[in-house]
């Protein structure tokens, strides 16, 4: 008997509960209602724009028909997938997942270290002035196009007019050497270079800021104490700003690593050609050509959630570990 | 202190230091030349004569001086259309993503707001989380995104990382400001309009050219959902001319008793479209550096 009015009693107290909640609901949205007004916009373009359009992505696991929607299209499993990777086309799909790691992890390695070692040469420029100007020109590329940016790869890469070949032509001619001019964007082996030669030239200062405003926090006294025990300019670099900007370091590599799935695909889209795909071709480009020019939206939309979905887990993890680390993270 | 700490270091100065600090200097006048010369060759080709850039004669100033591909463009009315559509998108874009944003941001600040930590993560959510080429399109299409102008301008409203930021800036006034406006009986509407705003004047710029920026260089999606030549913005009709330029190039580049070639013309159309970002440029760069600075890690 007493257990069943214990039961009872913690039920109606759960209802009470639940109860006052709901009342201090509507309580809190007559007391904070501008709050909720002024949100609302938000919560309603997210709603239309961010989290509608997930629902679409059941097309994956569909056999599409424009006619009938996604709602009204025939399900077929993982029939989108197996086609994908294991089917007669799967070598693009492998193609393009290959040249995503690759594009992303050289992109790596070669961009990331770059800004930091500017922020450091920045920091050792003694004339304060001379300085500023550098870093105010190093950064304007960022503020420019990937269109313009795509653009003067494409025409100073060209053959005959481009100004790159003309160069290279002029510089060998210095020595004597008669130049053949060479059609890069033609040839696969130089995709790769390019795209990251102009991601350098487009984003090297910009990247620098971080670190360099990092290494401006490092105390001015460490340095002179290094410098009383006669601790060269090179050692003090190693053993004083390098350790400084070292979480910096740290994080900006994890979030790095994070993305590395999300490559510029507006950039790749803009450069390639159908000649250059063997290296050039990424996972967006293909989802892209997939629905564009096929028009088969249920593998477009399989390989978009192949990518997202280890994007996604990328980012993640990329979030644990920086949270473990450094004690600071993306959100 | 910065005058003692030049002669301290002058003093010790070892001559090993001294190279370093030469070949600094010299690395990184060099790196400015590199990251200067494009613009400086696209200036001088695109007032070049067109046979000369063809020919490989332009290096760095410009030969046979003429301004015939800027004729050739600012005759174009389709230029002036796309000009004026990218004005048209980046101000009234921006305008309706600050609209959007600046509220949503005092709202998130606040830790009084009782669904402030859901809707942080649904907002970073979409941050992270890429939906896909076909849905997204197939989204804009069902809700008339193409060939709309209007449209455009509200389906690419709210960029999370802006809000975000704005958001940690509205978090750093301090708690106080706000309770004494309240205790004189102010609404959260006239404490953002009247404390938060006036305070936060360096954030909105920030955000607001962030916003702006990204209308002006945009090209993706305009150049999937606007297939109406008179509705396209500047990048994209860069882009068309870039194709048209690849295909006649096969052949030859130098138009027939002409001054002006289509590499010439590409030039001059990218010259015409940074002309106005390079101009703001000294008045805007430090807003985006400090932009990183305050969103860029922590968010």
């Amino acid at each position: 008997m007493s257990s069943k009015i214990e039961i009872k009693t913690t039920s109606e107290k759960v209802l009470i509960k639940k109860r006052e909640k709901k009342i201090s609901l509507i309580k809190d949205i007559k007391q904070n209602w501008q709050l909720y007004v002024m949100v609302l916009p938000l919560i309603i373009w997210l709603i239309l724009y961010a989290y509608k359009p997930m629902w679409g992505m059941l097309i994956a696991f569909q056999n599409y028909s424009p006619f009938k929607g996604v709602s009204g299209s025939e399900f077929i499993g993982l029939d989108n997938f197996k086609t994908l990777m294991t089917g007669e086309a799967s070598k693009f799909f492998w193609r393009a997942f290959k040249n995503t790691i690759l594009l992303s992890v050289y992109g790596l390695i070669i961009e990331f270290p770059i800004p930091i070692i500017l922020a450091l040469m920045f920091n050792e420029l003694k004339n304060l002035m001379y300085r500023k100007v550098i870093q105010t020109v190093t950064y304007i590329p960022h503020f420019i196009s990937e269109v313009v940016v795509a653009s003067l790869v494409l025409t100073f890469l060209s053959l005959n007019t481009g100004i790159i070949n003309v160069l290279i032509g002029k510089f060998l001619g210095l020595f004597g050497i008669t130049y053949k001019q060479i059609q890069f964007m033609a040839q696969p082996k130089y995709f790769r270079a390019v795209y990251i030669l102009s991601g350098i030239w487009k984003n090297v200062g910009f990247n620098s800021i971080i670190f360099f405003a990092a290494l401006v926090g490092i105390s001015p006294q460490l340095y002179e104490a290094a410098k009383i025990d006669g601790a060269s300019k090179f050692k003090q670099i190693i053993h004083i700003s390098l350790p400084g900007i070292t979480p910096t370091i740290v994080i900006m590599l994890i979030i790095r690593i994070g993305n590395i799935l999300n490559i510029s695909y507006e950039k790749v889209l803009l450069l390639y050609n159908p000649l250059i795909y063997d290296t050039a071709d990424i996972l967006s480009t293909y989802i892209y050509r997939l629905g564009v020019d096929n028009v088969d939206y249920g593998l477009s939309t399989a390989a978009s959630l192949v990518n997202s979905i280890i994007g996604f887990i990328l980012v993640m993890m990329a979030n644990k570990i920086s949270k473990k680390l450094t004690e600071s993270s993306l959100w | 202190m910065e005058k003692e700490k030049t002669i301290m270091q002058k003093e010790i100065m070892s001559p090993g230091e001294k190279a370093f600090d030469i070949v600094n200097g010299i690395l990184l006048t060099l790196l400015g030349i590199t990251v200067l010369y494009p613009f400086i060759y696209v200036l001088s080709a695109s007032i070049s004569s067109g046979a000369a850039v063809d020919a490989g004669k332009v290096v760095l100033l410009p030969q046979g001086i003429n301004f015939e591909a800027y004729e050739q463009i600012l005759k174009d009315k389709y230029f002036w259309m796309s000009y004026g559509n990218t004005f048209f998108y980046t101000i009234f874009g921006t305008a309706y993503s600050m609209l959007i944003s600046i509220p949503a941001a005092y709202v998130l600040a606040k830790k009084r707001f009782r669904f402030r930590k859901q809707i942080n993560i649904i907002l970073s959510f979409t941050m992270w989380f890429n939906v896909g080429f076909i849905p997204k399109y197939l989204n804009y299409k069902s809700l008339g995104a193409i060939n709309n102008r209007w449209m455009i301008i509200v389906s690419f409203g709210v960029q999370a990382f802006n809000i975000i930021l704005l958001r940690n800036y509205f978090e750093s006034i301090p708690q106080s400001l706000e309770e004494a406006a309240k205790i004189d009986g102010a609404s959260d509407f006239q404490i953002l309009a009247q404390i938060f705003l006036p305070l936060s004047k360096p954030a909105l710029t920030t955000v607001s050219l962030y916003y702006a920026l990204s209308r002006w260089n945009g090209y993706f999606w305009s150049s999937v959902l606007l297939k109406e030549k008179g509705k396209i913005p500047l990048q994209v009709y860069l882009k068309q001319k870039l194709i048209d330029m690849s295909i006649v190039s096969e052949n030859a580049t130098t138009v027939v008793g002409q001054n002006y070639s289509y590499t010439t013309l590409v030039y001059a159309i990218i010259v015409c479209s940074i002309i106005p970002i390079i101009l703001i440029y000294p008045y805007i760069q430090k807003y985006f550096t400090k932009g990183i600075l305050v969103g860029g890690v922590k968010e």
